[in-house]
């Protein structure tokens, strides 16, 4: 039991980020600060919340790059139409009206997917072009800093602040509770519900699923439709803390996202991730890219960095597996029973 | 344990049948599948269907499922008449298949595996996983299996896989479980081990419908054996009036008789000798001579080291010590290149992945180890060259195919096997190691493989065969190696030893084979 805990990506990413923690924060003990870990928190939560949407997807053996453009169009055109019905209220109708927005273009992914048939790549590779360019085209590409009040003021939505002894006050935003949320949603359905299991199952062997009765359809439908949501949602979070609508903003960034999550365990070629893995994955990642910075290094050798723990992360276990698989060959042993007597 | 344990049938199994098909035909495109056939399976029954490939076999198990639809005749199942079974209907009745592939999902574990499709067709919607160990720990009881639950289905063994697909079916209430091919990637001790299991079932009353190739399994575990030819019935009857020949008779329409293979012993230089060959973990100290013309056979239980000495000797496992000797002279067989440079052909135990593009057609297959031969001046592909090698192939091995364009998978599997063997047979190997040639392959393609073999042998190529099919191996090889835990355990040259001698041989050590050190 304690060996196959020790095995997991989950434990190796975690170590490694504790390791990571202890290193920087020796180097500069600014790392330990509330204000440096509300940051972080900050950082981490769009990504989070991108990633268990990744996670999703890549459990069940597809691949989404569309999500980043979902965010951005569900972003601007939410502010775009609050903007012009002059919409006074509070951000949760925002976020309602981005999520929402989110899940329709999802269901338009599901619906090549699962209709069709067709390579989850290539469809989210044609939907990312074709949503962005939807939005830079028909709704517009001017950055909105005009914005409307609900919104302008919800990057000010701490939950709670300190000040430190040098007189800075510092908070942690209210945001983080969307990436707990939708971490323990997401947990949730994929543990302890048989659509959970069907995804399981689906990125395990499609045949399988199918023979098993499993409708592989609505199984899709679902998980492109939860992560147009979860883009939603996250766009619309990448707009409230930046105080702006950028219609070029945040496509870019799918593939770090979907870096984070398979450092995090989740296999690209379906059937394995799991919720707290992404979440260490993400952490990591964004630790090691602020911190880079607190450690004096150049930022660009960033990017260096992060890749190059990407690809260390996910060679090792690849590595371990195919020893193991080269073990095995000797080590089978049948572990049946006597027949009763 | 080779003895069939009959059974006492207790009483109330003796009762009326679970299953029965009556006049039964399905045609596919104006191909007559199935013509006029009727079975009856009673509960706790162990029922055989024997085919060869095409026979019709599969069809019928499809019109069981549900899957697919007769166009006359009625299905009975447990009294009940239907005239359009669905695959839902069959699932509820209690009908069981389980598929060669044994359709399970790699990435969940053992009980989830167990307990998923219960829990679907149930409509569940949460998931308890103490249920759902529960659900996977009485199945396992059932059948008087241990294994570990937690563990995925991927790392366990294919025999347990198999149980671990048995344990699904009866978790769904299974009255009638069908085996496709149950046997195929199994060795003889995991046969037993599998043919307790399925006793097991029928003392509960869960009758088996067993569809197998291998005929001395037939006789073993069967209470009744159909036996269909090109859609029809041949026989229908209980196995102990029959015999491993009149099967044979059945099964094919024609009298076979084999001729054990005729070694005539020279003192030729040995083509390939192997002296105190070692390699770690895998095998230790194996010497032998293979001469012009020889069949060696090597058996030996899995885990023996009969496959990793075959991966040696074509370069593919680093050996640690001993010397490979080719013509006499040392050959250093580092990697696959090497070893076809020294004309040793391998064909692997699994066609379908190690041996055949299964996608691409007959003839890029195989023309794909002597491509490079088939050229004009200037080094451009001659399609004429590489038509009249595929010709020539698909004559001499008599493949058979209407168009060599078609794809491999399109082949029945002793086909497919011809396919690998011209592959190899074209760039004219000296040395040919065959794992496992006719695993898969129905009893009339797997009689004309060990012609095609014994020709060869014939022609001074030396060929190594490595099985655990007994008869086989008495038939085609003059001398046989037996290999326990990475060594020689014994060689015997053929008339010197009987099948019964041998399979006790083989099946001496107890516990698993494992290498030493």
């Amino acid at each position: 039991m304690l060996k196959r805990i020790l095995s997991r990506q989950e434990t190796l990413v975690g170590v490694t980020l504790l390791a990571l923690c202890l290193t920087i924060g020796f180097i500069n003990p600014v790392f330990w600060t509330p204000g440096n870990w509300f940051d972080l928190a900050r950082s981490a939560t769009v990504t989070g919340i991108f990633a268990i949407g990744v996670l999703v997807v890549l459990i069940s053996g597809g691949i989404d790059v569309s999500f980043t453009a979902i965010a951005v169009f569900a972003m601007y055109t939410t502010t775009v139409i609050m903007n012009n019905i002059g919409f006074g209220g509070g951000m949760f109708a925002f976020f309602l009206m981005s999520a929402g927005i989110g899940v329709v273009l999802g269901l338009i992914n599901a619906f090549f997917i699962a209709r069709f048939r067709l390579p989850t790549l290539i469809v989210t590779l044609g939907t990312q072009s074709l949503f962005r360019g939807f939005l830079l085209f028909v709704i517009g590409s001017k950055i909105i800093r005009d914005l409307p009040p609900g919104m302008a003021e919800y990057s000010g939505a701490f939950l709670f602040t300190v000040t430190d002894s040098r007189g800075i006050t510092v908070g942690l935003h209210s945001a983080v509770l969307f990436l707990v949320g939708v971490a323990i949603l997401a947990q949730i359905i994929l543990r302890y519900t048989m659509l959970g299991r069907s995804i399981y199952a689906l990125g395990g062997s499609r045949e399988a699923a199918e023979r098993a009765g499993f409708n592989i359809a609505h199984t899709q439908v679902f998980i492109y439709a939860f992560v147009g949501l979860l883009a939603g949602l996250a766009g619309m979070i990448y707009g409230g803390l930046n105080r702006q609508a950028n219609a070029q903003d945040i496509v870019g960034q799918e593939l770090d996202v979907i870096a984070a999550t398979v450092l995090g365990g989740a296999s690209i070629t379906g059937g394995r991730g799991s919720v707290i893995g992404t979440l260490l994955g993400v952490t990591l990642v964004t630790v090691l890219s602020n911190s880079l910075i607190l450690m004096g290094i150049p930022s660009i050798w960033q990017r260096v960095v992060i890749g190059a723990i990407i690809i260390i992360g996910t060679a090792v276990p690849a590595i371990r597996a195919l020893r193991a698989g080269r073990r095995a060959n000797v080590e089978i042993e049948p572990v049946l029973a006597e027949q009763r007597s | 344990m080779t003895g069939r344990a009959s059974l006492p049938a207790p009483q109330h199994l003796m009762a009326d049948a679970f299953l029965t098909l009556n006049h039964i035909s399905k045609s596919f495109a104006g191909v007559q599948a199935l013509d006029d056939v009727s079975l009856v399976v009673k509960p706790g029954e162990a029922h055989c269907l024997v085919g060869e490939n095409g026979s019709g076999k599969s069809t019928l198990i499809k019109i069981i499922a549900g899957v697919v639809t007769p166009d006359s005749g009625d299905i009975v199942i447990n009294g009940r008449s239907f005239q359009r079974l669905y695959p839902m209907d069959a699932i509820r009745e209690g009908i069981q298949v389980i598929y060669q592939d044994f359709s399970l999902f790699p990435n969940l574990t053992v009980a989830e595996n167990i307990a998923l499709n219960y829990q679907l067709s149930r409509n569940v919607r949460v998931v308890r996983w103490g249920q759902v160990h529960q659900i996977a720990q009485t199945a396992l009881d059932k059948i008087g299996v241990r294994l570990p639950l937690d563990v995925e289905v991927e790392s366990i063994s294919v025999a347990d896989k198999q149980l671990v697909a048995i344990c699904r079916a009866l978790v769904q209430n299974a009255r009638l479980i069908i085996m496709d091919e149950a046997t195929t990637a199994l060795t003889e001790k995991e046969i037993r081990a599998l043919f307790r299991v399925i006793r097991n079932v029928q003392q509960e009353g869960v009758a088996v419908l067993f569809v197998s190739h291998k005929l001395n399994e037939v006789l073993e575990i069967a209470d009744k054996v159909m036996i269909i030819r090109n859609g029809r019935v041949v026989v229908d009857t209980d196995v102990a009036s029959l015999d491993r020949s009149k099967l044979t008779y059945y099964m094919t329409g024609r009298q076979i008789e084999e001729a054990d293979y005729d070694y005539r012993p020279t003192n030729e230089q040995p083509l390939l000798e192997v002296r105190h060959l070692s390699s770690r973990g895998n095998f230790e100290d194996i010497s032998f001579a293979l001469r012009p013309g020889e069949i060696l056979g090597i058996t030996g239980l899995l885990g023996s080291g009969r496959t990793e000495l075959a991966l040696s000797l074509f370069g593919v496992l680093p050996v640690d010590s001993g010397e490979i000797l080719i013509d006499g002279q040392p050959a250093h067989v580092r990697d696959i290149q090497s070893a076809i440079h020294h004309g040793i052909g391998y064909v692997p135990e699994d066609r379908l992945t190690e041996g055949l593009f299964l996608d691409q057609s007959i003839s890029r297959n195989i023309v794909i180890r002597t491509i490079d031969t088939l050229t004009r001046p200037g080094g451009l592909l001659s399609i004429s060259q590489v038509n009249r090698q595929v010709r020539y192939w698909v004559e001499q091995l008599s493949i058979k195919t209407h168009d060599p364009e078609l794809p491999a998978k399109s082949l029945s599997g002793g086909n497919q096997q011809r396919v690998v063997l011209a592959k190899w047979l074209a760039s004219k190997p000296r040395i040919l190691i065959l794992n496992g040639p006719t695993v898969g392959v129905d009893v009339g393609s797997k009689m004309e493989l060990h012609e095609i073999i014994k020709n060869l042998a014939r022609e001074g190529i030396g060929i190594l065969v490595i099985s655990d099919d007994i008869p086989e191996l008495l038939h085609l090889c003059n001398r046989i190696l037996l290999m326990r835990r990475g060594r020689v355990a014994g060689v015997f040259d053929r008339p010197e030893i009987t099948e019964a001698e041998l399979t006790a041989r083989l099946t001496e050590a107890t516990s698993m084979a494992r290498p030493a050190g």
